[in-house]
C-alpha cells in the first residue's frame, strides 16, 4: 500500500503545519538572546509592534516616532547581528525590548521563527503589529483616529486581523540622488507610487489573496512576473498563542485570519504599508544583502535590483502618483474604510 | 406657549444603563445632573466592584443620583428590560416631580445642553418620543428577524450560542410553532433609546397585566427593542415615533462608533443625544455638550446628513465599488455588483478591414482608443507607451498573470471611456467576462481576421494552419456571444454583410459611443481585398471550410465539375 496516495484533508494538513511552525519557533527560542527585556511594562490592551531588523540605524528614530504617535505601546525588536549601532540605540529606548541573534536569517524562515516565538510568548491577547523598519502603516482615518480606535472597532466587529497591502514608494529621479537624513520623513523623498498595476489571485489552500505588481514587478520582473515579490500582508492581528505566521506576514494559520476580504461584492476595511525601501540607503543595502544571500528565493529580488540599480535606474514613470493622504489611496481603491464610518 | 413657564413644568429624569468604561459613564451622568436632570444609574452586575466604587466616589458630590439594583445584562436578553424597569421605578419613586424619563446608556453623549432638551419637550409635554414601528407592516430591523421575533421562542443567547440559536429557530419554523401574543398587544419595534412621559411610563410599570407581559417578552428576541415600544402603544396618548438619540447600526446590527472627526457633523445634526461614543475620543467628550445659549434652542434634530454618511458606508460594506478588485474586495464570479466600473467598447475585426482604424477612431470619439490590449506581442496601449495608464505594464506576461485585474484596473483608473481592438489572435481569457458585463459594447465583424493573411507571403500550408486556429478561436468566442448569459451589447456582423455596406455599418457601430463634435466624416482606408475569393476557395479545397466569413462572397468563375468534386 502506498501511503502517499491517501488524501489527507486540507484542514488536517493545515493544522499539522501550524503546530509544526509553533513547535519550530519554540525549538529555536535559544537563538534569541535578550539584550533588554522591558516586557514587564506591557499592560493589558497594549498594542505591540514586532520588528526584525539588521543595520537600520538611520531609519529607527523616525520609525519609532511614527508608531508611537499612532498608539503603539511597546516595541519588540529582534536585532539580527547589526554592526551599525542599531542595538545600542534601541537598548536606550524606554519602550523597546530587544533581542539579539546571529542565527541565519534564511534558516530562521526569514526571521519568522523569531517573530512567531515572541508573538506566542508576549503577544497572546494583544493586538500585534508585525512590520519591518521600512514599513509604515496607513489605515482609513489614520489622520484623525489613533491605532487603538481601529483595534477597538475591529474587536467590536468580531475581527481578529487587518490587512495592509505593501505599497512601494519611490522618489522621482534616481534613487541615490537625494540622501536620506536620519529622523526625517522618508516619504518627503520617496513620495511616488504606482496607482493601479496590481495583480491578484486567490490562494485556495491558505485562503489569502496573492497580490503582486507595483514598480518592482514593472521594472525588475517583466520577464518572470510570477517570481516578483508578494505585496499582500496581514500585519495587524489580535494574537493568540495558537496562531503562526507562515510566510513573512503574507499569510497566517489558522486560515480564517487570511480571510480579510469580501467575496460577495462588498468591501471590508483595509490599510496600506507604505514601503520606504527605495531610498539612498538602498543601493548599499542590496549589495550587502547580495553578499549574505539570506533572502527569499535565493535573493532573486536583490540580484535584480542590484543589476538594475547600479545603472542609476529610477522607478518613476509619468503614470506615477504623488502620495497625498489615505483618502487618495481609498479613492484609487488601494485601501477601503469598509463600514468604519 | 412661550418658554420659561413651560420649561419649569418639565422635570427630566434619566435612566442610565452602564456596563463598561464606567469612567466615561460617570462623565455622562455628570453632564445630565449638571443640566438639571435626575439620574438613576444601573450598572451591569458584571462590572467589577472596584470600578463601581470608583464611579460612586466620583459622583458622590452630585445630588439627584440614585443607584439601581444591579442585574447581569446580556445583549438581546430580557435582563436589559428588567434593569430598565427597576431603574425607572426607582427614579419615579425617588423623585415625584419628574415629568419625563429619558433612557440613555453610559456611552450616549448629550450633544446639546440638557436645557434645550427640556425646552423641546416642554413644547408638547404630553407627547411620548419613542420610535415604534409596527412589526407586521414594515421591516425596521437591519439584517434580523422581524415578525418572528414575536412568534417564536428565543431562550438562547444569540452572540454566544449562535449555532444552537439558528438550529432552534429553524426547528421551530419547521414545526410551525407560533406563539400567541397577549391579548390587546400589537407588536411594535423601534430603537431602544426613548423618552417617555412619567404618566406613560407609570402606566406601563403599573399595568395590572404586567406579569403576563413580562412573561411573554422574556422569550422574545431582543425585547429591549420591542417591550416599551409595544406597551407604549397600549398606554400612550400621543406618540411621536422617533428617537431623540442618534443611534445608527451597521449591517450586522452593531452600533456605529463616533470619533473626534465626527464633531462637526454631530454639531450640525442638532440631535440631543448621540451614541455610541468611542471612550477615548477625548476631543468629542470635551466638545459636547455645547454650552447653552442665552435662550433655549427649540430646533428639532436633523440627523439626515450623518445618516446619509452612515448609509453610504453601509452600502460600501455590502455592495462595494463596482469594478474594484483589491485586497479587501475580491468578489466571486457573478457576485461582483458591477464587473467593471465604466462603459467600454471592444472592436473586433475593424482593424483588420481598415488598417488605420485605431487612428481614425481616435479622431471620431471622445475616448481613449487602444490597439490590441490583449494582443500576443505586447499590450498595445493607445500611443504605444511602455507603461500605460495607472502604471500598468505593457508586458504581456504581467497582463496574462491576471487579465481580469488588468482590464478592470485600466477601466477604473482612467477617466475617459476605453475602446480597444480585439481579435481571435488575442488572449481569449476574458471572453466570458466581457460578454457578461453590461458595461461592454462589443462590435464584431466575424471572419475579418482573414484579411491580413491576404497580404502575407506565408506559404499556403501555414496560412491554412493559422486559419484553422483562428477560426476555431472565433467559433468558440461566438458560442459565448450567442449564449443566453450575455449582458453586454453585442453587434455581430458577418464579413460579407459588412463589406456590402461598410460605411453604414461603420458609423452604426459608433452610435453608442461619445462622439466628438467636429469629427471628420471621411472613411478610413480599406484594405485591398483582392484575392479573397480565391483564398477562400483554396482553403475550402484543402478541406477547411471557412465558416465565419459568411455567404455570398462573389466567387471566381469555377467550372462546375470541379465544385462537385470538392463537395
Amino acid at each position: 500500500m502506498r501511503m502517499g496516495r491517501i488524501p489527507i484533508p486540507d484542514r488536517l494538513r493545515r493544522r499539522a503545519e501550524r503546530q509544526y511552525l509553533i513547535a519550530r519557533a519554540f525549538n529555536r527560542r535559544r537563538a534569541l538572546r535578550p539584550v533588554v527585556n522591558r516586557t514587564a511594562q506591557i499592560r493589558k490592551n497594549d498594542i505591540l509592534a514586532l520588528v526584525t531588523m539588521r543595520n537600520e540605524r538611520v531609519r529607527l528614530p523616525f520609525f519609532l516616532n511614527y508608531y508611537r504617535n499612532l498608539g503603539v505601546n511597546h516595541f519588540l525588536f529582534v536585532n539580527n547581528d547589526s554592526d551599525d549601532g542599531s542595538g545600542n540605540y534601541l537598548a536606550e529606548q524606554p519602550d523597546v525590548s530587544l533581542w539579539w541573534t546571529n542565527a541565519g536569517y534564511k534558516r530562521s524562515r526569514f526571521g519568522m521563527d523569531w517573530i512567531n516565538r515572541l508573538l506566542a510568548k508576549y503577544g497572546h491577547g494583544h493586538w500585534c503589529l508585525t512590520i519591518d523598519p521600512d514599513e509604515f502603516l496607513i489605515y482609513p482615518h489614520c489622520d484623525s483616529r489613533p491605532l487603538p480606535a481601529l483595534t477597538d472597532w475591529l474587536e467590536a466587529s468580531g475581527r481578529r486581523s487587518f490587512p495592509a497591502m505593501l505599497l512601494d514608494m519611490y522618489p522621482r529621479g534616481h534613487i541615490e540622488d537625494e540622501p536620506y537624513e536620519e529622523g526625517t520623513d522618508p516619504f518627503s523623498i520617496a513620495r511616488w507610487f504606482d496607482p493601479a498595476n496590481y495583480t491578484i489571485s486567490k490562494n485556495p489552500y491558505y485562503g489569502n489573496l496573492w497580490i503582486q505588481g507595483g514598480p518592482r514587478t514593472r521594472k525588475f520582473f517583466t520577464a518572470d512576473p510570477l517570481s516578483g515579490p508578494a505585496l499582500n500582508k496581514t500585519p495587524l492581528v489580535k494574537w493568540d498563542w495558537r496562531y503562526a505566521y507562515v510566510s513573512s506576514t503574507h499569510m497566517l494559520l489558522p486560515r480564517h485570519l487570511n480571510m480579510v476580504y469580501d467575496e460577495g461584492g462588498g468591501e471590508m476595511a483595509s490599510g496600506c504599508l507604505l514601503h520606504a525601501k527605495f531610498l539612498s540607503t538602498f543601493a548599499d543595502k542590496s549589495a550587502e544583502e547580495l553578499d549574505r544571500r539570506q533572502h527569499y528565493a535565493n535573493s532573486k529580488e536583490y540580484k535584480a535590483y542590484h543589476a538594475g540599480l547600479r545603472g542609476g535606474t529610477d522607478l518613476w514613470c509619468s503614470e506615477s502618483r504623488e502620495y497625498a493622504d489615505w483618502r487618495q489611496l481609498e479613492d484609487l481603491g488601494l485601501i477601503s474604510r469598509g463600514n468604519w464610518a | 406657549m412661550t418658554g420659561p413657564v413651560e420649561v419649569r413644568r418639565v422635570r427630566l429624569g434619566v435612566v442610565l444603563l452602564c456596563h463598561a468604561r464606567l469612567d466615561v459613564a460617570a462623565h455622562m451622568a455628570r453632564i445630565w445632573v449638571q443640566g438639571g436632570a435626575r439620574v438613576a444609574i444601573h450598572v451591569d452586575a458584571k462590572a467589577s466592584a472596584r470600578s463601581v466604587a470608583r464611579m460612586q466616589v466620583e459622583l458622590s458630590d452630585l445630588p439627584g443620583i440614585v443607584w439601581s439594583h444591579r442585574h447581569t445584562c446580556a445583549w438581546g436578553g430580557f435582563s436589559l428590560v428588567r434593569a430598565t424597569q427597576d431603574a425607572a421605578r426607582l427614579l419615579l419613586d425617588s423623585f415625584a416631580d419628574i415629568t419625563h424619563v429619558y433612557l440613555a446608556s453610559g456611552a450616549c453623549l448629550p450633544l446639546r445642553p440638557v436645557r434645550d432638551l427640556t425646552a423641546f419637550l416642554a413644547q408638547d409635554p404630553d407627547r411620548d418620543h419613542i420610535e415604534s414601528v409596527s412589526a407586521i407592516d414594515v421591516g425596521w430591523t437591519v439584517g434580523g428577524l422581524n415578525e418572528e421575533r414575536f412568534t417564536l421562542f428565543y431562550p438562547l443567547d444569540w452572540r454566544r450560542r449562535r449555532w444552537l440559536f439558528d438550529r432552534l429557530t429553524d426547528w421551530q419554523r419547521r414545526l410551525g410553532i407560533r406563539r400567541r401574543l397577549p391579548k390587546g398587544l400589537t407588536p411594535h419595534l423601534g430603537a431602544q433609546w426613548w423618552c417617555l412621559t412619567a404618566v406613560t411610563l407609570r402606566a406601563i410599570l403599573d399595568d395590572p397585566r404586567r406579569a403576563e407581559f413580562d412573561r411573554y417578552f422574556r422569550m422574545v428576541w431582543i425585547p429591549d427593542e420591542s417591550y416599551f415600544q409595544t406597551l407604549a402603544r397600549r398606554h400612550a396618548t400621543r406618540i411621536e415615533s422617533h428617537s431623540l438619540t442618534l443611534a445608527k447600526f451597521d449591517h450586522d446590527g452593531r452600533p456605529y462608533q463616533l470619533y473626534d472627526d465626527h464633531a462637526l457633523m454631530l454639531e450640525e445634526s442638532r440631535c440631543f443625544v448621540a451614541r455610541k461614543v468611542w471612550p477615548e475620543a477625548a476631543r468629542l467628550l470635551a466638545h459636547f455638550p455645547r454650552p447653552a445659549g442665552a435662550r433655549p434652542d427649540l430646533s428639532a434634530p436633523q440627523p439626515q446628513r450623518i445618516e446619509r454618511l452612515i448609509n453610504r458606508t453601509v452600502r460600501r460594506r455590502l455592495l462595494g465599488r463596482p469594478g474594484l478588485y483589491m485586497q479587501s474586495r475580491f468578489p466571486r464570479k457573478d457576485a461582483e455588483n458591477g464587473k467593471t466600473s465604466a462603459p467600454y467598447a471592444v472592436f473586433q475585426g475593424f482593424s483588420d478591414i481598415f488598417p488605420g482604424f485605431e487612428r481614425w477612431l481616435t479622431a471620431q470619439v471622445d475616448a481613449d482608443v487602444h490597439g490590441h490590449l490583449l494582443g500576443p506581442e505586447t499590450v498595445e496601449f493607445g500611443g504605444r507607451p511602455q507603461i500605460g495608464p495607472g502604471a500598468i505594464s505593457s508586458s504581456t506576461l504581467i497582463r496574462d498573470r491576471d487579465p481580469h485585474g488588468f482590464l478592470t484596473a485600466l477601466i477604473r483608473i482612467t477617466t475617459r471611456m476605453q475602446a480597444f481592438q480585439f481579435s481571435p489572435r488575442d488572449n481569449q481569457a476574458l471572453n466570458w467576462f466581457i460578454a457578461t458585463d453590461p458595461n461592454a459594447h462589443i462590435h464584431v465583424v466575424t471572419g475579418a481576421w482573414m484579411l491580413p493573411l491576404l497580404a502575407s507571403d506565408m506559404p499556403f500550408d501555414d496560412i491554412r494552419r493559422v486559419t484553422a486556429l483562428l477560426q476555431r478561436a472565433e467559433i468558440k468566442q461566438m458560442d459565448v456571444l450567442n449564449s443566453v448569459w450575455v449582458k453586454a451589447r453585442v453587434h455581430v456582423h458577418e464579413l460579407t454583410d459588412f463589406l456590402a455596406r461598410p460605411q453604414e455599418m461603420l458609423f452604426q457601430s459608433l452610435a453608442h459611443l461619445p462622439r466628438l463634435a467636429d469629427a471628420p466624416t471621411d472613411m478610413p482606408q480599406m484594405r485591398d481585398l483582392h484575392g479573397l475569393p480565391e483564398l477562400l476557395r483554396r482553403l475550402r479545397n484543402s478541406g477547411l471550410r471557412p465558416r465565419m466569413s459568411g455567404d455570398g462572397l462573389p466567387m471566381p468563375e469555377i467550372p462546375l465539375p470541379e465544385r462537385t468534386a470538392a463537395e
